[in-house]
């Protein structure tokens, strides 16, 4: 059996902080109080990914959570994951509109090429909008060169324009998976704000050698398919977990003197579907009846992060 | 390889033309069992295992045939009691292995659909005369056995190839439950003139997912299934709904977990005001002859058509 070199107790990045140099340590206790609209103790944001999940798959470097699973061809999931976009996207956008809520639609760019009807749809309701990436077997990681990895974020961002909506400045990775260069090539591409890292609990300054960006938080926790796919939890649990995430976060905010942020992924072919669609009604209602409670945009928490 | 299978368009779920039942219902419901046949001892398929073991895999196996000697007629007792009719999703080599079975369905008028031969034989690297040896025994079985011309087909264990929807629509199959894509029928895109409805078969409130997948209890499966009743009823006031309760009674079957189905049979049956209690076939019937062509047009106005058929997106001409 091979033993391993002297090198592996060498320790470069052992020093205060991160092992990394896109933030510094920042205890969220010890921050300025930030602020929202209406002076609300607590934001809630809702992301949406608009996913494409190709019939014929690489799987490389690995296989997206919702991928085809079963041989070629998988109709089964192919099916029941375009549901999402053809029907439990447009049930979700009857619910915010009933609910007057206004969500950030993380779109990819094989849904905007291939659905362009549903961009304008979104953007007919007033919802927000930012890029996902091309599709869900268009993962980004530090094997791809520059050029197929701008390539990528480039013509995401054009196909979402050309289907009608403004050319994004924000970014969600598919699969939120990035490689080392990924935050650069996103700045360098004209993205303002990201959400694949899951560090905090409020935007922060993301640093890269292209410039920075505000990484806004999303929980990946309390995020549907985690929760009722990954942990196989019945829809009332995943009630009940954002009301005790709320009731926290809201009773955080008054001890601190400034406001959180409780962030949702709501996919529409996991939420979306009628038996998880009334549950979702009332975790959102719940959410939203709170006097303390305002609906937030990028733009609010960009405005946040000041 | 294909990255789309251009089986049908994409149709958005909103202000589409208003189906409505027959007798003024907004929605349709079917329940189909799957009346299935494990073997023993399948030879293998290269791209499938038939089980998680080395055979024969006793548990599972014999689980499966618990459904065919105790489930299912417990199953039958409950959907007798709510007057629903089955749409049996049938491995056709039941026909042979269990006619007691068949014989209780002809009795009670229910429908037969085909679901490969044995679920232990998979469409994978059939060749095309392999699958339609697959189809025309399928029809002819269920001929010879009740007299039915089997109309609607699922493929065994959910298994296919690219050729599978253009030789359903062939062989004059009206429907198929192999996409899962919407809560209303919508028509498939096969090759020629031939017409083949995707039927709305609720993969996502199948027993199986339900217990194999989720690994939920009896009791919130039945909240599940009346949540899913309550909103296509819903929605089926705009523009008819199906929901289907697609079943195996080696697993809804087992006394923990009947009590519960049965309140939810009991629950959605009791709106027979709004709700079509009826088969696959039925649906199928009135959708071509009502519903089909508006389908088609109305995707047309939206823009939403796109060239060519299933697998096939160029079109013949290319």
């Amino acid at each position: 059996m091979s033993t391993l070199p002297d090198s592996y107790l060498t320790y470069a990045q052992r020093k205060a902080g991160p092992d990394h140099d896109y933030y510094p340590a920042s205890p969220v206790r010890d921050r300025a109080p930030v602020t929202l609209p209406d002076q609300a103790a607590l934001g809630l944001w809702v992301v949406v990914p608009l996913e494409f999940f190709p019939l014929n798959p690489s799987g490389q470097p690995f296989k997206a959570p919702g991928a085809m699973q079963t041989p070629y061809p998988d109709l089964r999931h192919y099916t029941t994951r375009d549901y999402g976009n053809r029907v439990g996207a447009y049930r979700l956008l009857k619910l915010f509109n009933k609910l007057g809520l206004r969500a950030t639609f993380a779109v990819q760019g094989a849904v905007a090429e291939r659905y362009p009807v549903l961009v304008r749809d979104l953007v007919a309701d007033g919802h927000d909008i930012c890029a996902h990436g091309w599709d869900t077997d268009s993962l980004h990681h530090s094997g791809l060169t520059e050029e197929v990895e701008t390539g990528y974020i480039t013509r995401t961002l054009d196909a979402i324009e050309t289907a009608g909506a403004a050319r994004p400045d924000g970014w969600l990775s598919p699969a939120r998976a990035e490689g080392f260069a990924t935050p650069a090539r996103l700045a360098g591409a004209g993205i303002r704000w990201f959400a694949d890292w899951a560090h905090d609990e409020l935007p922060t300054r993301f640093s890269t050698p292209a410039g920075d960006l505000a990484a806004l938080p999303l929980s990946n926790e309390l995020d549907d398919w985690q929760i009722l796919i990954a942990y196989t939890r019945p829809e009332h649990e995943w009630h009940a977990q954002v009301s005790d995430a709320a009731d926290w976060l809201a009773a955080e905010a008054k001890q601190l003197a400034s406001p959180r942020i409780l962030t949702l992924t709501i996919r529409p072919y996991v939420s979306g579907l009628p038996y998880r669609i009334r549950p979702l009604a009332d975790s959102l209602k719940g959410v939203l009846d709170r006097t303390d409670t305002r609906v937030v945009s990028p733009r609010d928490l960009l405005a946040a992060l000041g | 390889m294909h990255r789309d299978p251009n089986l049908y368009d994409f149709w958005p779920y909103k202000d589409r033309p208003k189906i409505v039942w027959p007798g003024q219902k907004k929605l349709a419901f079917w329940v189909a069992p799957n009346i299935e046949f494990y073997e023993l001892d399948p030879p293998i398929n290269p791209s499938r295992k038939p089980w998680g073991r080395t055979h024969p895999d006793v548990v599972p196996y014999s689980a499966r045939d618990w459904g065919n000697r105790v489930g299912h007629w417990r199953l039958m007792e409950v959907m007798d009691e709510c007057g629903v009719r089955g749409s049996i999703s049938l491995s056709c080599a039941m026909l042979d292995h269990h006619p007691e079975i068949i014989q209780a369905c002809v009795d009670r008028d229910w429908e037969f659909f085909s679901h490969g031969i044995y679920n232990t034989r998979y469409s994978y690297n059939m060749t095309e005369a392999q699958e339609r040896a697959v189809i025309e025994d399928s029809i002819k079985s269920v001929m010879d056995a009740t007299g039915q011309r089997i109309r609607g087909y699922l493929a065994p264990a959910l298994t296919h190839t690219e050729r599978t929807m253009d030789l359903l629509a062939e062989y004059e199959f009206w429907y198929s439950c192999d996409l899962f894509q919407d809560d209303q029928p919508q028509p498939m895109k096969v090759k020629g003139n031939n017409r083949l409805v995707s039927m709305p078969y609720s993969l996502e409130v199948n027993d199986v997912i339900t217990y194999g997948v989720y690994h939920q209890s009896p009791r919130a499966y039945a909240d599940a299934l009346m949540r899913h009743f309550d909103q296509l009823l819903e929605e089926g006031e705009e523009s008819g709904t199906v929901m289907c309760i697609p079943l195996h009674a080696y697993l809804v079957g087992h006394p923990h977990r009947m009590g519960p189905f049965r309140e939810a049979l009991r629950y959605i049956t009791s709106h027979r005001d709004d709700v079509w209690v009826t088969t696959a076939k039925e649906i199928a019937e009135f959708y071509l002859a009502n519903h089909y062509d508006q389908s088609l047009a109305d995707i047309k106005a939206r823009g939403c058509a796109r060239p060519g058929t299933g697998f096939n997106p160029e079109g013949d001409a290319a």
